[in-house]
């Protein structure tokens, strides 16, 4: 079994999360939020939605599409901002840019703007991520697979997401090790292509295992 | 005493392991917890269970709290009532006692700390007194959402005054010009109230409860006041009964601090006495192995509140899991995700209606409340909790 040049470090993160004290009550509002707060911001809702929850805890995978839907009961502006691929964005400045453009368009369509009746304002929040280093190191792809398995969910997502859209590591850490290090560009191709958007931590890395043991059952069969 | 290695069996998979790590980086840092109580409510409880844990990860945890005489606890509470939006008479000889008193015991306590973590409004004002070094952070257990305006006029100077504030809920914050931070509320899994329990623990207490386990239980917990609407409850246990035979528990510890206690209680008392079905418990506070072996019994847990500060018997019901049928508000609505864990309604009706669909369709439950134990797991135990103070010192104290 080969063995990569640097050890995979793993990293586990923690999300400390601050209210800004900007409320949306309706659309208009929720543009001008978006407007002025920290980009952070965009994060949290954006793509920290995954760190947060196992399950979809709403119709859409990020908090400005649930919150129109189901809190302003605007379905068309949350299908519309669901819709929009967060990983499809090279940095958090043009996701914002295209949310905005998304609500802006929507808003020039309606006669009357729809205010909160009964649901709960937009809270905007935005994310510290606290990075911890774990003991874990892996050399090869077996002790990669192995810690893998155990890790805390978080670090899925530190690799997988903190690593693409805040670090601008874009293949994230995962995918850049098994080439770079590893010299395996067909896995680390294979853990580049998996669909982020609609999965929850756990899937990811029941995907990646699932990948590994596959390479892993061919490198032992493969005769030396 | 539990160790945080305790937590490996209950914790999310990996998650001791980064407390652990996260914990080496403020190894040796002074953490003070400030409250107004050792017991009863969030303000005591947290540092009840998290000090001697983060003292087991190295952390110099220490709690104080401030002393007081009986004028300066019926003002702190009447200040703690109308930050909440409750109509108090409130004195400016009150409000000079409820200073005077937290000078006294500044004097006393060694408040010093990397951070100093100040819970509610009682000793909101040691600020005042505070000396040079370490952060001060202000946790509010309480729903600020809409307070007494000269009340919180008189307070805000205060809280403004500390480097940070944290809040349960976004909702519960007011404008401050300082971060406020939001944490979630926790459940100890190893708690009496929480802690695993036999068949036959949970069959013998609620044999000396008096409550037969002949039926389907539907339970409710908590005290008995308009916030938390046991009448609701009872209402829509009644549109329930109609196509299914149900037992309703009510459990709680008498007239709650929520308006109209006294009356939703004689009204619970006089339901019960006209539907043998129909259980009401009026059980002390340390009743916690009780409140423990209700949840476990129960077949689907209620929690119809119309206002909410973040009670935490939703979780609590779910880690046991249990399928919660609440009302959407404040911290229920955070804790419930709809269609998964159970159901955020919005009326008696709305209640009625899903308690009926869940007992109608008892595999829901299950998987319902399978959901709902995972969902608490990753949100709701106190590793989480542990882990939110532990970034906090790291990012507060960072340079």
């Amino acid at each position: 079994m080969s063995e990569a040049r640097a050890p995979f470090v793993f990293v586990g993160c923690h999300e400390l999360r601050e209210n800004l004290g900007w409320r949306a009550h309706d659309a208009r509002e929720l543009l001008d939020g978006l407007e002025q707060v920290p980009v952070g911001a965009v994060f949290h809702h954006v793509y920290g939605y995954f760190l947060r929850h196992r399950f979809y805890a709403g119709p859409y995978a990020n908090d400005f599409a649930s919150w129109a839907a189901v809190q302003l009961r605007d379905r068309v502006l949350g299908e519309r901002l669901a819709v929009l691929d967060p990983f499809e964005f090279a940095d958090l400045a043009l996701l914002r840019e295209e949310l905005m453009s998304i609500i802006d368009d929507h808003l020039t369509h309606l006669p009357v703007v729809p205010r909160l009746v009964y649901g709960e304002p937009f809270y905007f929040v935005q994310s510290h991520i606290v990075e911890i280093a774990t003991d874990q190191r892996a050399r090869t792809l077996a002790e990669f697979r192995q810690h893998l398995g155990e890790i805390d969910a978080s670090t899925v997502y530190y690799h997988m997401v903190e690593a693409r859209v805040r670090l601008g590591r874009r293949s994230g850490d995962f995918a850049e090790w098994l080439r770079a290090s590893l010299g395996r560009p067909d896995l680390a191709e294979q853990v580049e292509r998996i669909d982020l958007y609609f999965l929850s931590l756990e899937r990811v890395r029941a995907r990646i295992l699932g990948l590994l043991d596959v390479a892993l059952d061919d490198e032992a069969a493969t005769p030396r | 005493m539990i160790k945080i290695e305790d937590y490996r069996e209950v914790a999310p998979r990996g998650a001791v392991d980064l407390i652990l790590r996260l914990a080496e980086r403020v190894r040796g840092r002074r953490l003070l917890h400030v409250s107004a109580t050792r017991y009863g409510g969030g303000a005591a409880e947290l540092p009840q269970r998290t000090v001697p844990l983060l003292s087991d990860l190295g952390v110099e945890a220490e709690w104080e709290v401030v002393g007081g005489d009986a004028d300066f606890f019926a003002a702190s509470k009447a200040l703690y009532a109308a930050l909440q939006g409750e109509d108090r008479v409130i004195t400016e000889e009150m409000l000079r006692h409820y200073l005077e008193m937290n000078r006294l015991s500044a004097q006393k306590l060694r408040l010093e700390g990397d951070l100093v973590v100040v819970h509610d409004p009682q000793p909101g004002s040691l600020i005042e007194h505070r000396r040079a070094g370490g952060k001060w952070v202000w946790r509010c257990h309480i729903d600020l959402g809409s307070p007494q305006r000269r009340i919180w006029n008189f307070f805000r100077g205060f809280v403004a005054r500390y480097d940070a504030a944290i809040f349960s809920l976004p909702g519960f914050a007011p404008r401050l010009p300082i971060p406020q931070y939001i944490m979630y509320p926790s459940i100890d899994p190893l708690a009496d109230r929480n802690r695993e329990l036999s068949r036959s623990e949970v069959r013998g207490i609620l044999d000396r409860l008096g409550v037969p386990q002949d039926k389907p239980i539907l339970l409710q917990v908590g005290q008995f006041d308009r916030h938390r609407d046991p009448v609701g409850t009872i209402n829509s246990y009644r549109i329930v009964k109609r196509h299914h035979d149900v037992r309703l528990v009510l459990a709680g510890s008498g007239p709650g601090d929520g308006p109209d206690g006294h009356e939703a209680t004689a009204e619970v008392r006089d339901a019960a006495t006209r539907d043998r079905d129909i259980v009401v418990l009026e059980l002390p506070p340390e009743a916690q192995l009780q409140i423990n072996a209700l949840q476990r019994a129960a077949t689907i847990v209620v929690q119809k509140s119309v206002r909410d500060r973040f009670g935490l018997e939703v979780a609590e019901a779910m880690w046991k899991g249990k399928p919660v049928v609440g009302g959407a508000t404040g911290g229920i609505a955070v804790q419930i995700i709809s269609d998964v864990t159970g159901y955020a309604v919005d009326s008696v009706e709305g209640a009625g209606f899903r308690l009926r669909q869940l007992l109608t369709n008892p595999e829901l439950i299950a998987r319902m409340g399978g959901a709902a134990r995972e969902h608490v797991r990753r949100n709701f135990l106190i590793t989480r909790h542990l882990s939110d103070y532990l970034a906090l010192l790291t990012h507060l104290t960072a340079a």
